[in-house]
């Protein structure tokens, strides 16, 4: 250890010697390493966003939607029968094990009125569970309950984006909205969610009592008013998806009096695949960018391999010297090899400031949300370092198994 | 502790250039006792750079034998030849061989860091050989603010400093002025006289040789004479004759002055 310090003196001056040189022999490293922090900033910062939106869709979350129905020969798109029931919701959350909870939604598009103000929005008519599956916070006032559902209350909870376009800076908790001429009171509003996946806006919506929303704003006929367009079902865990799934389409079969030969009258959607393949490509790419790198890498690396052959082959004399007064051949060894360590670490640390610097520069220019993990910079650093090792270690050798006496004799 | 610093017996060294073999030592044997002030001469190919080479552990012998202060060097691997020609050799060469960008008091300090041993103090002991050679007050100056006698006075602390039983120089001169070389042959004689160090001298020059109290002559890989010198010279003695040194500055004459004036 004693042998490191003055070996990395005698590495700083040999390569103060030739500046430039050890300057565009870093540039490999350099390229590389930053390459690398950049990329793995941007690629972590964009996980990130995937996992805090799969967090605002609601954990375990599964979408029983109505399927396609054949009306005079005519085959409808997924969603338009209207097959699913509030009494469906009912048994999945009492006949299947692995179900947590079950809040049947209907939708419907429609213009909210706030004295002077209208705002287009959108109308979910749903249960108080849809808030605790969505994991939708109330942000002031109070959610409505089951007793509001079942006296089909007039009341309602406003999404951020609502609560903006109608009233500004003023509370609108305690305060009437109309829908379609009904008015609903805000019992309270919602903790905004940002966008879904899908770059819908989460907080452009009015949540209501699915039986106030059906009978009092929807307005449907009275044989379907037990008919809601979706369900949303949380299942107990995530191991347990794939099982409540199959609880839910028996369930489902049974109380829809369905033959074996008959397909489903409805669609199990379950969010957590899409997301799956969201990280899954966004692996793909990750791994895509490290072998980039390692590529880059390993070019700045025959880069230091080069300049430090170079660098022996110049300095023939001065080794000749040094083993002549009684140095070993791990002296020589590690001469060299702390030079081309130091060569690679001092551009990992450039290559570090620059990724840090241009992942900074890509969030402040091009909006894209950059993580910065001290795991890539240890990393990096290490990577730089074991470079320097493998592709000092040929010149080092070269240099230490140097004849003494031609190596004085060198011209 | 032997008598002998340096015994040799039946040293051959045969080199292969391409088809042909070189015999550059054809059996030589010699031995030389400590605290001698020995001149090796003769003409290039005759095979004393070889002995030296390995006289100075850089080499190994064909065949025959080399014992250097007791020890058999001729068997002795790579590292630890490195180890004795840090311990008990001291070298001096024709080009000086200085770091370059590197102060004097590091490059004599040098072959402390290589030492086996922990050695404390080295600095001290860097700034101690350089006053020695005389050259206090120049500790930090590079190689190349140095004039070619104080860079082998660099050379000579460096080969000193860690106390070897013998320094062997290669021309040292050959490099010099005469005055300079003088003045080299002065710090030999006083390293030899006062420290007891034994020194071999490989030189070209006759009257360089004169300074040493043995010459052997080489020719064709064999050694044609081997004798005593009856009046060495006396190279402190003969700098006290000298005229002074020049001073650096070379002064213009006064005509010339005027004339670049006007």
């Amino acid at each position: 250890m004693n042998k490191i310090l003055p070996a990395m003196k005698i590495a700083f001056r040999a390569l103060r010697i030739n500046k430039m040189r050890s300057a565009l022999t870093m540039l490999g490293i350099i390229i590389g390493v930053g390459a690398v922090i950049a990329m793995v900033a941007v690629g972590s910062g964009a996980t990130e966003r995937i996992q805090q939106q799969i967090a605002s869709i609601g954990s375990n979350v599964i979408m029983v939607m109505p399927g396609s129905i054949t009306a005079s020969g005519i085959r409808l798109g997924s969603g338009n029968a209207v097959t699913l029931t509030t009494d469906d919701a009912k048994a999945i959350a009492r006949d299947c094990p692995s179900v947590e909870a079950v809040a049947p939604s209907s939708r419907s598009g429609a213009q909210v009125v706030y004295g002077n103000n209208n705002w287009a929005t959108q109308i979910l008519g749903t249960t108080p569970d849809y808030l605790s599956i969505r994991d939708i916070q109330i942000q002031s006032g109070a959610p409505f309950t089951q007793q509001d559902v079942d006296s089909d209350a007039k009341v309602a909870l406003l999404g951020q984006t609502v609560v903006d376009n109608l009233f500004g800076g003023n509370d609108p908790v305690g305060q009437v909205i109309r829908i379609k001429k009904v008015p609903l009171t805000v019992v309270g509003t919602l903790v905004p969610k940002g966008q879904s996946p899908t770059g819908q806006d989460q907080d452009d919506v009015v949540l209501l009592p699915i039986t106030t929303a059906q009978k009092k704003v929807f307005g449907v006929n009275q044989a379907r008013a037990n008919s809601v367009g979706s369900l949303m079902v949380q299942a107990r865990g995530p191991q347990l998806i794939d099982s409540a799934e199959a609880e839910m389409s028996a369930v489902l079969r049974q109380r829809h009096h369905l033959q074996q030969n008959q397909d489903d009258d409805f669609t199990i959607r379950n969010l957590q695949e899409v997301f799956q393949a969201q990280e899954t490509s966004s692996r793909v790419m990750s791994i895509l960018l490290a072998a980039i790198a390692s590529v880059s890498l390993i070019v700045g690396g025959i880069g230091i391999m080069n300049i430090m052959l170079v660098s022996v082959t110049e300095r023939t004399r001065e080794i000749g010297l040094r083993q002549a007064i009684g140095a070993k051949t791990k002296d020589i060894l590690t001469q060299f090899l702390v030079e081309a360590v130091t060569l690679s670490l001092l551009g990992g640390i450039a290559g570090i400031l620059l990724g840090l610097l241009a992942s900074k520069l890509i969030s402040m220019f091009a909006q894209w949300s950059t993580l910065i993990s001290p795991g890539a910079i240890l990393l990096a650093f290490v990577f730089s370092a074991l470079v320097g090792v493998f592709f000092g270690f040929y010149p080092a050798r070269k240099a230490a198994l140097l004849d003494p006496i031609d190596a004085l004799r060198y011209e | 502790m032997a008598e002998q610093l340096i015994e040799i017996d039946h040293l051959t060294k045969t080199y292969q250039l391409g088809d042909v073999t070189v015999h550059a030592l054809r059996g030589v044997s010699l031995s030389i006792e400590r605290g001698r002030f020995v001149a090796i001469m003769g003409p290039s190919g005759s095979g004393k750079s070889t002995l030296m080479n390995i006289v100075g552990c850089l080499d190994k012998p064909t065949s025959g034998k080399y014992v250097l202060d007791g020890v058999n060097v001729s068997t002795l691997g790579r590292d630890e030849l490195a180890e004795i020609r840090n311990q008990k050799i001291g070298f001096v060469f024709q080009q000086f061989n200085l770091l370059a960008r590197t102060t004097a008091a590091e490059n004599v300090e040098l072959p402390l860091l290589y030492s086996s041993r922990e050695i404390p103090n080295r600095q001290e002991k860097a700034m101690q050989a350089l006053r020695w050679v005389g050259l206090a007050g120049r500790e930090q100056h590079h190689p190349n603010q140095l004039s070619g006698g104080q860079q082998q006075r660099v050379a000579i602390a460096r080969a000193l400093i860690n106390d070897p039983q013998i320094i062997l120089a290669d021309e040292p001169t050959g490099a010099l002025d005469s005055r300079t070389s003088i003045e080299i042959m002065a710090l030999f004689q006083k390293l030899n006289r006062e420290s007891g160090m034994s020194i071999i001298l490989v030189t070209h020059e006759p009257d360089i040789a004169q300074y040493s109290d043995r010459i052997i002559r080489f020719k064709d890989g064999h050694i044609v004479s081997d004798q005593p010198v009856v009046q060495t010279r006396e190279a402190q003695s003969e700098l006290e004759t000298l005229p002074d040194e020049e001073p650096a500055e070379v002064e213009v004459p006064s005509e010339a002055q005027v004339e670049l004036v006007s």
